[in-house]
Formats: C-alpha cells, sequence, structure tokens
C-alpha cells in the first residue's frame, strides 16, 4: 500500500467541519447514495410503466453475449479510433473501479485496502492502476482534442436541434479530475517519502512537481485531493443517470437483455397478450407503449451516433436519423418524467408521433437493420419502428401512396393490384415444360415447393429469376411446384409497414394453401419471404430455403455443373438485408460463385453483416420519401470502388433498384447487375456449349 | 351536424382483363375483387372529418345486395357513426334514377344537414345519383366539389367547372355535395380497424320498409336498361404509324382526335 | 310533333364545339324519329349574337339573356331548364357531358322526372326506345343501354367529341326566342366567384389528357417543347421517374408504383420506355400513344398506337399541326 508507509495525515484520522472524518464520509457517502438511489428510481418510474417485454430466457446465451459484447467492447473496433479510445476508457475503467473503491474505504479506515489487494498483490495493482490512471488521462486529452479539433462527421446530426458536446467534455473533465485527484493524493505522498519511481508513472510524476513543498502544504494537498477525489467520484456517480452517459451504468445490463429472437423477427404488437386485435390502440403513440427494454434502449444510447453514420436512410438525406430517434425520445423521456415534481399527464406532453418523431422519419426506415448490427450498445430500431408505424396504421395515418398498395394486398394479395389468376403465369402453366415448375393444385404434392412472392410472379423483369431458378431446377432434375393463384402475397411488407392484421390475413391464407400440398422443403427467391416464412409466425415444419442456398448445395453435389463464364469484367457480391444481416447467410451466395470456374470476384468495402441497403426495402418500392441521393445509386459507387463492373444479387427488390441505379446515373453499359441464379443460368449454358 | 354519406361496393377492374359474362349484360364475377368506390372513399373521409370539426353524427347508406354490407363496414371502420343498408330483391337491377328514388325514401325518413356522394362511381360511370336524390330531396346541390366547408348554416364548395377553372359556391344547408377525388386525403382503414367494427349492427331497410311494392318496384326503379356489355375494339400492341414524319404525325393527330385528345 | 331541346354550352368567344355536335347528334336522332323540331337553349349575358350564331343549326333557339346568367351556374340553369321543359315537353334533351353538364343534368332529370343516359359516345333511335352507348368499368368494357322514350321525354349527355358536328342543314334557320328569367333564380346556391388553381399546382390524377415525358428528353431546357405540345393540345404534363429525380418537374407530376396513378383519357408518352413500375400508374384504360426512337421499347407493347422517331423532329411537328387544326 502507497499511502501506508508515509508520513502524510491519513484521510480517516482527521477531523472535517468539527466531525471525525468517518462519520463525514459516511455522511457524504449517505448523501450520494440516496441522491443516486433516488434519481435511478426516478428514471426506472418510466421503465415500470413501459409494456412487457420478455428478456430473461437463454441465460447462459445472454451471458456469453454479455461477455463478448458487453465486457469483450466487439464492436468497438468497427470504429478503430474511437472505438480503441473507448476499449482503452472502459478497461480503465473496470480497473480502476476498484482503486475508487480501496478510496472510499479510506475515507473509513487508515490504510484501508480491499480484500485480496493487501501485500504482494497491492503492490502490484498499485502499479497497474498507475499505468491505467495514466493511459485514461491521456485517452481523455486525446478525446478531448478529437472531438474539439477533428470531430468526425457523424458526431453532428444533420437532424440535431441541440448537441450534447458539452455533457461529453463535463464527463472527460470529471474523469480526468478523479485522475489527477488520486494522482495528486498519491504524489504528495510520495514527495514526502520519496518513493517515486517508473512503477508509479503518474503518481511519481505528480510527485516531481511537488517536490520541494513543505510537508505541512504538501499534507494539505494530500487531504484536499483526497476528498476532491471522492467527492468528484460520488457527484460522476449522480451525473450519470441525468446526462447521456447513463449509459456507463445502463449498458451492460442492456447488453445483457438484447434481443435473442431470429433475426429478422419483428417483434409482436405486445408480447404476451393473447388477442393481438383486442387492445383499444395498436402500435406505439406514447413512450409508456414501448417495452421497458426499448426505453432502457433510449437511456443507453451513447449519442455516439455509429447507427446514423450506417444508415442509409441518413446517408440518403431523408428525414430520419436511427439516432435522434433514441435521443429524441431519452429527451422527452427526461421532460415528461422528471427528477422533481410530478410526471407530465400524456395529454400535456408533445405528441410522441407529430411533434417529437415525424411521420417522414418513421416511414423513411428500410428496415435494413444496418443501425442495430453497428450499435455498440445493441440498441433495437426496427421494432420500435415498425411499433411506431403500427400506430400511424391504427390511426389510419398512412400516407396516400402506401394506401395503394396494402389496398391491393387486401384486395387482391399483392401489391400491384394484379389479378389473383395470373400469379401463376410467369411459370407458363408448367406444360411448356421450359420452366421446371409446375403449379400444384390443391391434394398435389412436389419435393421442392417454390414460392414466388408478389414481385416475382408479377414484375415483367422479376419473373426472369423465377424463370432462371426454374430451368436450373429442371436442370438438376428437381421436383418443384409453386402454388399459383393460390398465393398471396407472403406478408413481409405488410408487417413492416406497421399493418399487422393484414399480415395476419396473408399468413393464414399462405398457411392454407400450403397446408393442403405435400412438400419436403420450400425454397424461395426473395430473402424477404424467406425471412417471413421462417421468422414471422408461419410455423412451417418444412425446412425453408433461399434458392442461394440449394443452388449452392445442387453445385456441391455436381447436380449443376457449371461451365467457364469467359467473362473477364470482375464481379461482386451485394449482400441483401433480409439474407445476410438478419438471417446470417454469408456464406451460400459466396459458395456459389466460388464454384463457377473463371468468375473474378471482389468484395465490397461494405460487404456481409456491413452490407449498404438497396433502397428496395420493400415499402420504398412504393413510396419515396424525400431524399437527395438514391440508395442504389451510392451502392453502385461502393461497388465501382471495389473494382467491380457486376454486381450479383440475390434478391428481387435489391436487383429491381441496382438496376434502375445503373440506368438513372447512366452507367449502362459499364455495369451490369445480375440476380445468382441468372449468373449461374449463364454459366451453365457456357458449360453446355463448350 | 346530421350527415349522411352514400356509398357503393364496386368491383376493382384496374388492372383486371374484364370478361363479360353469359347473359352477355353484366361482368364475369369470378376473380372480380371488389371494394369501396374510389370516389366514396372521399366522400366519406369528408364526413367524418366534418363530424370531429362540428360534432353531430354521420350514416353511411348504402344500395345493394348482402354482400355490399362489406362497403358499410368499412365505412364504420373509418369513423363513420351509423349505417344503412337498403336490401332487397327487389332492387336488383335499379338504375341511377331508382338509387336515388330508394335513397330519398330512406334518407327523408331522417333529420340531416348535408348529403355526401362521390360524384362518380367507377363501374356505371354514371354520375348521377348525387344531382337526382337532391331533386328528389328538393335541395340544392353541387357536383365535382374539391373543397367543402361548413360555416354558419351554410356549406361553402369549390367545384370544377370547364377550362380548369374551380368556382367557389355557397350552399344552404340542408344541401347534397357529389364529391371528386382529391378533396381529402382518406384515412386508411386498416384490416384490424374492419375487424373492430363487426359486431355493430346495421339496420337494414327492405321495399316495404321504404313503402315500395316489391311487385311494380322493378318498373319504378329500373327505366334505363343494360342492352349488353361489349369490349371496345382494341388491338394487341401499338399499331405503328408509318410514313414520313409528317404522315406519321398527321396520322397520330386523327387518332387522338377520335379519341377525345384534341 | 315534339321536340329535340339542345342545351348549347357557350365558349369564351360563341358557342363552344359542343353545342354543334350536340345539334348533329339531335338531327340524327330526329331523322330517325320522323318529323321533329331541333331546338336550342342558350343561357347568358348578352348571348343574343350568339344565339343568332346557332340558328342555322336548329328550327328555335330559347334564349335566357339576363345579368344572372353571366356566370354559367347549374342550379341557375337547371331551374330554367326545369320551367322550359315543362312547357315545351321534348321528348329528348340533349346536354354536353361537360363538368357544368354533370352539375346540373342529374338533378334536373330527377326535378322533371325523366330517365337520364350519361357520357354516351354512341345514340341511336329505334322502336320507341333510346340506344345509347357508354364506357363502363374504367373504359375497359362499353355498354349498351336503352331506355323507352315515353311520354316524360328522355334525356341524355353525350361525351364531348365523340359525336362529329355537321355543317348546318339546308332549310333550317330558327325562330329565335326570348325568354323571361325570374329573379332570384338560385336562392340556396350562390356563386361566390371563379377561381384559376395556381399554375404549378395542376393536378395529373384529375387530366383527361396527359403529355408524359420521360428520360428521353435528355436536358431540362428541352422540356419546353414538351409544355407547348401540351398547351396546344391544352393537356397537363406528366413525367417518368428520371425527370423527378433530376428535380426537372415537380413529384406530384410522377406518374407510376411510386408516383401518382393518373387515369385520363388519352396518354401521350415521349421518351419513355415503358417500365413496369411506370405503366403501373396508368390506369383506366386510356388511348395510349407514344413516341420512342427505339422500336423495341416496351412502350409499343402497351401502347395504343405508336410513332418510331426522334421526339426533338416530331414533337415540335406535332405541336405545330395541331395548333393549324385548331387555328
Ligand atoms: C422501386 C422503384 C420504383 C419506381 N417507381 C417509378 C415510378 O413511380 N414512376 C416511374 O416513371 N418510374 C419508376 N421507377 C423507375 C422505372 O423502373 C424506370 O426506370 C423509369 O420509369 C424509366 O423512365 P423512362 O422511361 O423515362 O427512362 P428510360 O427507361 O431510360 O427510357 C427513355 C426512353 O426514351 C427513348 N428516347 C431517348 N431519346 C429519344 C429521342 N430523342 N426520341 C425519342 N425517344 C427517345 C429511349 O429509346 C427510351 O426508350 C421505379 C423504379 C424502382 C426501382
Ligand atoms: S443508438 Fe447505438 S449506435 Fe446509435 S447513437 Fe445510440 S449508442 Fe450510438
Ligand atoms: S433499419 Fe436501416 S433504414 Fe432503418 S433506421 Fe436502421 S439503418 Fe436506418
Amino acid at each position: 500500500m502507497s499511502a501506508s508507509d508515509v508520513t502524510l495525515p491519513a484521510p480517516a484520522a482527521q477531523d472535517l467541519l468539527g466531525l471525525p472524518a468517518p462519520a463525514f464520509h459516511l455522511a457524504m457517502l449517505v448523501l450520494a447514495a440516496a441522491a443516486f438511489g433516488f434519481i435511478l428510481w426516478k428514471r426506472a418510474r418510466l421503465l415500470l410503466q413501459g409494456a412487457p417485454d420478455p428478456r430473461l430466457d437463454r441465460i447462459g446465451t445472454r451471458l456469453a453475449r454479455l461477455l463478448f459484447l458487453g465486457f469483450g467492447q466487439a464492436r468497438q473496433p468497427r470504429y478503430p479510433a474511437a472505438g480503441v479510445l473507448h476499449i482503452l476508457i472502459f478497461a480503465g475503467f473496470l480497473i480502476l473501479s476498484l482503486r475508487s473503491l480501496t478510496l472510499l474505504g479510506e475515507g473509513f479506515s487508515a490504510g484501508f485496502a480491499l480484500p485480496g489487494l493487501a501485500g504482494r498483490a497491492g503492490a502490484a495493482y498499485a502499479s497497474l492502476k498507475d499505468w491505467t490512471a495514466l493511459v485514461v488521462l491521456a485517452c481523455c486529452v486525446v478525446a478531448a482534442v478529437r472531438r474539439a479539433l477533428f470531430a468526425p462527421a457523424r458526431y453532428h446530426d444533420r437532424h440535431a436541434r441541440k448537441s450534447h458536446a458539452r455533457e461529453a467534455y463535463v464527463i472527460l473533465g470529471l474523469i480526468s479530475l478523479l485522475m489527477v485527484a488520486d494522482a495528486l493524493y498519491e504524489g504528495a505522498a510520495l514527495a514526502g517519502s520519496g518513493g517515486a519511481g517508473p512503477r508509479l508513472p503518474l503518481a511519481s510524476a505528480a510527485a516531481l512537481c511537488l517536490g520541494g513543498l513543505p510537508d505541512a502544504a504538501l499534507g494539505v494537498l494530500h487531504l484536499s485531493a483526497f476528498w476532491i477525489h471522492n467527492a468528484a467520484l460520488l457527484f460522476f456517480l449522480c451525473y450519470l443517470p441525468v446526462s447521456k452517459h447513463f449509459h456507463v451504468i445502463t449498458s451492460l445490463p442492456n447488453v445483457f437483455l438484447l434481443d435473442l429472437r431470429a433475426g429478422g423477427a419483428v417483434k409482436p404488437p405486445r408480447h404476451g397478450a393473447v388477442d393481438q386485435g383486442a387492445a383499444e390502440a395498436l402500435g406505439v403513440g406514447r413512450l409508456e407503449g414501448f417495452t421497458w427494454k426499448h426505453l432502457l434502449d433510449f437511456y443507453t444510447c451513447t449519442d455516439c451516433g455509429r447507427c446514423s453514420d450506417q444508415c442509409p436512410a441518413y446517408a440518403t438525406g431523408t428525414l430520419l436519423s436511427p439516432r435522434m430517434i433514441s435521443i429524441k425520445c431519452r429527451d422527452l423521456a427526461y421532460q415528461c418524467f422528471p427528477l422533481l415534481g410530478a410526471t407530465v399527464p400524456p395529454e400535456e406532453r408533445p405528441a410522441l408521433v407529430g411533434d417529437v418523431i415525424a411521420a417522414g422519419e418513421i416511414w423513411s426506415c428500410t428496415t435494413c437493420g444496418a443501425c442495430e448490427e453497428v450499435c455498440p450498445v445493441l440498441i433495437e430500431y426496427v421494432d420500435k419502428i415498425v411499433d411506431l408505424r403500427r400506430f400511424l396504421v391504427d390511426q389510419g395515418d398512412v400516407p396516400p401512396s402506401l394506401q395503394k398498395p396494402l389496398a391491393a394486398l387486401e384486395k387482391h394479395g399483392n401489391p400491384y393490384g394484379k389479378m389473383a389468376r395470373k400469379r401463376g403465369d410467369w411459370a407458363g402453366g408448367g406444360e411448356e415444360g421450359g420452366s421446371g415448375v409446375r403449379v400444384l393444385k390443391e391434394g398435389e404434392s412436389a419435393d421442392l415447393l417454390f414460392f414466388t412472392d408478389s414481385c416475382v410472379a408479377y414484375d415483367p423483369r422479376l419473373q426472369r429469376i423465377g424463370q432462371a431458378l426454374g430451368a436450373l431446377f429442371g436442370a438438376a432434375g428437381l421436383d418443384c411446384g409453386t402454388l399459383g393463384k393460390d398465393e398471396v402475397d407472403s406478408g413481409h411488407e405488410a408487417r413492416r409497414m406497421g399493418e399487422e392484421g393484414l399480415f395476419e390475413t396473408l399468413r393464414d391464407k399462405n398457411l392454407e394453401a400450403l397446408g393442403r400440398r405435400t412438400f419436403a422443403r420450400l425454397v424461395t427467391a426473395d430473402p424477404h419471404a424467406m425471412s417471413a416464412l421462417k421468422n414471422d409466425g408461419y410455423g412451417l415444419a418444412q425446412p425453408i430455403l433461399h434458392h442461394s442456398q440449394l443452388l449452392a448445395e445442387l453445385l456441391a453435389a455436381g447436380r449443376l455443373v457449371p461451365g467457364p463464364l469467359g467473362d473477364e469484367r470482375v464481379y461482386t457480391f451485394h449482400d441483401p438485408c433480409y439474407l445476410g444481416r438478419h438471417n446470417g447467410e454469408f456464406a451460400a451466395p459466396r459458395a456459389v460463385l466460388s464454384a463457377l470456374p473463371g468468375l473474378r470476384l471482389v468484395e465490397m468495402a461494405r460487404a456481409r453483416s456491413r452490407s449498404f441497403c438497396c433502397g428496395g426495402g420493400s415499402l420504398y418500392l412504393f413510396s419515396e420519401v424525400e431524399c437527395e441521393a438514391r440508395m442504389g445509386e451510392l451502392r453502385l459507387c461502393m461497388a465501382e470502388e471495389a473494382g467491380a463492373q457486376v454486381i450479383v444479387t440475390a434478391c428481387p427488390f435489391c436487383l429491381l433498384n441496382l438496376e434502375d441505379a445503373i440506368k438513372t446515373s447512366g452507367r449502362e453499359g459499364r455495369m451490369e447487375v445480375l440476380d445468382l441464379a441468372e449468373l449461374v443460368v449463364r454459366s451453365l449454358n457456357r458449360g453446355v456449349v463448350g | 351536424m346530421e350527415i349522411i354519406v352514400c356509398v357503393k361496393r364496386v368491383p376493382d377492374v384496374a388492372e383486371v382483363e374484364v370478361e363479360v359474362d353469359r347473359s352477355g349484360r353484366a361482368l364475369e364475377r369470378q376473380d372480380l375483387a371488389y371494394g369501396i368506390n374510389e370516389w366514396d372513399n372521399f366522400a366519406i373521409e369528408a364526413a367524418v372529418s366534418l363530424v370531429e370539426a362540428h360534432g353531430g353524427r354521420s350514416t353511411a347508406v348504402t344500395v345493394g345486395g348482402p354482400e355490399d354490407e362489406e362497403v358499410l363496414r368499412r365505412a364504420l371502420a373509418m369513423g363513420v357513426n351509423e349505417a344503412l343498408h337498403l336490401c332487397d330483391p327487389a332492387f336488383a337491377g335499379a338504375d341511377a334514377h331508382g338509387v336515388a328514388l330508394l335513397l330519398q325514401r330512406a334518407i327523408a325518413a331522417r333529420p340531416f344537414d348535408l348529403v355526401l356522394t362521390g360524384a362518380i362511381s367507377s363501374d356505371q360511370r354514371n354520375g348521377q345519383v348525387g344531382g337526382m336524390l337532391a331533386a328528389l330531396l328538393g335541395i340544392p346541390q353541387v357536383a365535382l366539389a374539391t373543397e367543402l366547408k361548413v360555416e354558419n348554416g351554410r356549406a361553402v364548395v369549390r367545384h370544377e367547372v370547364e377550362g380548369g377553372l374551380e368556382r367557389v359556391v355557397e350552399l344552404d344547408l340542408p344541401a347534397l355535395v357529389s364529391v371528386q377525388t382529391g378533396i381529402n386525403e382518406p384515412r386508411y382503414v386498416s384490416v384490424r380497424g374492419i375487424r373492430k367494427v363487426a359486431d355493430q349492427a346495421i339496420p337494414v331497410l327492405d321495399a316495404a320498409s321504404l313503402g315500395l311494392d316489391a311487385a311494380q318496384a322493378q318498373a319504378l326503379l329500373a327505366q334505363v336498361r343494360i342492352e349488353e356489355l361489349f369490349l371496345p375494339q382494341r388491338g394487341k400492341g401499338a399499331e405503328m404509324l408509318e410514313g414520313s414524319d409528317e404522315e406519321k404525325v398527321l396520322k397520330l393527330i386523327e387518332r387522338l382526335r377520335e379519341r377525345g385528345g384534341l | 310533333m315534339r321536340k329535340i331541346l339542345v342545351v348549347a354550352e357557350m365558349g369564351r368567344a360563341g358557342p363552344d364545339d359542343s353545342a354543334f355536335e350536340l345539334a348533329a347528334a339531335a338531327r340524327a336522332a330526329g331523322k330517325a324519329l320522323g318529323e321533329h323540331r331541333v331546338a336550342a337553349a342558350v343561357f347568358g349575358r348578352g348571348v343574343a349574337e350568339a344565339a343568332r350564331g346557332l340558328a342555322p343549326w336548329f328550327d328555335d333557339v330559347f334564349v335566357f339573356d339576363d345579368p344572372q346568367l353571366e356566370i354559367p351556374d347549374g342550379e341557375a340553369w337547371r331551374a330554367l331548364l326545369a320551367l322550359l321543359i315543362a312547357r315545351e315537353r321534348p321528348l329528348l334533351t340533349l346536354i354536353a357531358h361537360s363538368n357544368h353538364g354533370m352539375d346540373y343534368a342529374p338533378a334536373l332529370a330527377g326535378q322533371a322526372g325523366t330517365p337520364l343516359v350519361c357520357d354516351c359516345v354512341a345514340l341511336e333511335v329505334r322502336d320507341g326506345r333510346l340506344f345509347a352507348v357508354r364506357s363502363v368499368y374504367g373504359g375497359k368494357l362499353n355498354a349498351r343501354v336503352s331506355v323507352a322514350l315515353g311520354d316524360a321525354g328522355c334525356m341524355a349527355t353525350l361525351r364531348p367529341g365523340a359525336f362529329p358536328a355537321a355543317p348546318a342543314p339546308q332549310g333550317a334557320g330558327a325562330a329565335i326566342h326570348a325568354e323571361a328569367v325570374p329573379a332570384a333564380l338560385t336562392p340556396r346556391r350562390r356563386c361566390l366567384g371563379t377561381v384559376a388553381p395556381e399554375p404549378g399546382a395542376v393536378d395529373i390524377t384529375q387530366s383527361a389528357v396527359l403529355v408524359a415525358v420521360g428520360r428521353g428528353i435528355e436536358e431540362e431546357e428541352n422540356l419546353g417543347i414538351i409544355h407547348s405540345l401540351a398547351e396546344a393540345l391544352r393537356a397537363d404534363v406528366a413525367c417518368s421517374r428520371p425527370v423527378v429525380d433530376k428535380k426537372w418537374l415537380p413529384r406530384s407530376r410522377q406518374v407510376g408504383t411510386s408516383g401518382v396513378t393518373v387515369k385520363p383519357k388519352v396518354y401521350l408518352a415521349i421518351g419513355i420506355s415503358g417500365s413496369f413500375q411506370h405503366m403501373g400508374g396508368v390506369k383506366g384504360g386510356p388511348f395510349i400513344a407514344a413516341i420512342n426512337k427505339d422500336p423495341a421499347a416496351p412502350i409499343f407493347s402497351v401502347a395504343d398506337v405508336g410513332i418510331v422517331g426522334d421526339l426533338f423532329e416530331l414533337v415540335p411537328l406535332l405541336e405545330e399541326k395541331v395548333r393549324e387544326l385548331k387555328g
């Protein structure tokens, strides 16, 4: 123990304001604990009123994720500079927490040591702690300078009305103060005893500065530093839950309470409600409508801006910035559930939807999930956005451009308002034998059921994906059928637009049609449909595949034999959000591509889980939000940067959007976009020709 | 304020290849999807928002078969307070005048300040019911409204006239207004919204309760007869106009002229 | 001898074209019926001159000339026509299916207790019945309907442009009757004024004729030829998405699945390829004419008529010819 071998007075042995130090210290602690407890209680009141959200299943998995994502800070390095700084400060924080406890203890008894931290272990810790404090102090300085002079663009949000930057400086200042105070506390002692050395770099540096001061002055400094440290520490604790640094307290719990449901699934309107339709109003129209965990998200947001930095809606200049959803909701929560005074009754608050969050923000999200993927503290957005949409839909407040496809889905089972009877026409009725997919009547069976979904069934460009797949299934000798006119839209978009009732209707129709046919496996070319069939409560017993998975299987088994493409161009793969990020399938499409001889493949910087949404995001097909750039065009630039001329994708929406972007950005003839299935057909044909 | 809004269920034929049934006088109904007449949707929104602003009650009325109740449910889900279903086999084949007559009998029996209809229905495209109903009720009317306000017991209506102009008129209440699309932004009706009103009672009025003798109803209600439905002549794919540029343009003008494009 | 009555609308300079179309249709119906007089009713302020202009086509012209009629008001016309019809008891009354006609014809028929057939594109009289062809179900079908030409008479509104006008018949030359106009014509509906919509705020969903332009226009400066063609055709300008993307036209002009849905009678697509997303916004079975330099453009498989050629040549030529024709 560094402080035990000095002659300076121990803090616990002094009187302060006429009180013995331990008593004074106790009063201080009690006061701080009361304030802290009071603030937390006030903050918790809102959570207690939130909607239910079961988050305590699969504890083992949760602990593992907590270790990896929470303590391991696994997502921080995605932003190298800020990430490394944060990891260092976070690690320092963990190490120094023991020191803080020790110092609190020293207020009661001189030479206090935590159990296990006496003797040699204590000396080692003292050295570790001192080095750590030095690093943390350095990090604080770097962070402050970076913020002031080299702030990354993402710190300033285009939509922010006020800046929370001051809080950041206060926090950095407080942390630095703690480091400096402790250094002075120890440095004064070292200066008195002459024990400086590289073992304790920061304290020694302080001692060096203080060298030559009389013992009395050192004693005063020593004591003041101690009290300043402990007072600052307690103030810091109470300041956290009133600032954006609440995350220091909530982020680890928030990570532990993460969403473990299948990727791409949308939460039910109300967890645990038997009859979802019974509620008076659906969706989230005021703060308390969010689940308690979603409210905890708001407390936890660190305002780092990474979500918006990754968000395609933000990148294209729409009204939406996911981070602002959290920030604005937190501000609203603090305003309506104040620390002092009564909760503001709902009638007197600004309207959550309308005043705080504009409808335009809510409709701008493509539900791509990029924000959630990057958030270091695992804040969820898609479920919240869908909940807000549910509210708007329930109020009848849906933009006219979206009412069209929704009404058509209800009436015709497809968003285009096309005749249901024509849904199977793309397959050529099966009689021509060209397509390899036949329309199954009720009671019939096939090994493989091809679920087309509306876009492939009706859009002439996208029908070609279906036909390409049909040809491949034919070539591989698969027995494949489709539902024809009995199929309706998977409901994926309807659900994400917040039209839960419509989704249920569509799902039930599909389940009925599927139930009347026998098949061993189901395949679809549309990741959205796949995700809906897998994750949105269809509850099918048969395995559900995406065509990339089936094609990978057929190629691996030698049932499809590709030939050399003979194409000099460079290819890249665009990961569709609902195949990759939401459903974790990154390998299958790449396996298909690498099975094609002679294909020159590169990866874009934003590939796999960091893929950039094409802007298809289902509802963008029908409603165009005000924006400055098109997501598809941005994506083309990324492909170009990677040196690719051909973009392969595995989703009809991506195909449509990227193909359109090629046209509108004048890249015709220079770039091409293809579905995986179309590419395999090309390669197969080359194979036949030679 | 008491508002009556007249609505109709029509087949949605926008993307559909329609066929004529064996009688030659009606659509082949198989494969058709039905819904609210587009214009009526705007009329309902107008009724609901007027009641929201001024208080009172709105009632949706339709003349039609049992299956047409669906549009009344939709109106209720949009916020109309009550619905009235004029339904009797004797009403089948009623022409626009017949429909207006039935509506008049149902409406005249109740208090009302404002009657709203869609300007036309997308199926028969007559655009008559509103005007005829107003005449039968003996109240002033205006067609093709693009804006509607009620103030001091009067309706102030902007409506479309010739040459892209609009005229503003003031009507003493009670009055009838037939509304044009675009007069407002109709609210969305969710599937859940419709489920919520599934149990609301909708009174049904038959011929007898409207003081009509079912036997003579036909003669009274169906003066205009549909003799046949037929496909307008139209080739598959475009007719390509050939010749010099000038010839092509002149041929195009001729075609445009035939189609009322000049 | 019962009359056939034509309600003549006035344009800015004299009788509207539709008046002559109705006159010809009335003559044709009269011929089928045997001996009939064809009469016109004219409303307005200071319309004596215009009434004389109509005389060669009619046997009688009833002139309602009154300051109250300065602005054509549907309820005023209805009130006067109801009186005229009660007096003259025409067998058939023909009205233009204009916005104005839609305003008063149904109420007039309701008041007069006369059956009405609206928006006819063809008429025929035989076997004591009036047969009319009308376009129904969004223009996808035509209906032939019939109504007895009974004692109460019958009314029809005719689609402007659907009936060819004819030269003035030999021997006609109307007797002109000045009609009295009672005071306080429409006490329960008053006209407060006329408004021209703001030029920018055109609602293409309501347009009958649309000139739609696509990426083939190449530059913003070139849009001028499209605007002046539209002006000549009295049409509104619509466009495909690339034109909106470039901000050359406002979003409200974009036709398509993610734009607006239009239901015109005529759609003239210029330099538009005819993508699924674009055509998804063209409803109501309009007559589609396309100008495109690519003979394989998909637009030609959905259009009714097509011209393969350079729009920069064809559009100014078309405008010139249209203007020549309209005088
Ligand atoms: C999700 C999504 C939603 C969409 N929504 C819509 C929508 O709502 N509305 C919409 O319009 N589009 C929409 N699109 C875009 C649509 O797919 C097409 O890209 C777009 O309609 C093409 O517009 P265009 O026909 O003007 O251009 P192009 O397809 O490039 O066609 C231009 C045409 O002009 C012809 N041309 C060129 N020069 C001349 C000349 N000198 N003379 C004559 N002809 C010439 C060319 O031959 C060509 O056929 C959407 C796309 C996506 C992906
Ligand atoms: S939500 Fe997550 S990523 Fe976005 S600002 Fe908050 S902490 Fe950062
Ligand atoms: S899901 Fe995608 S579009 Fe929506 S907020 Fe997140 S990043 Fe933005």
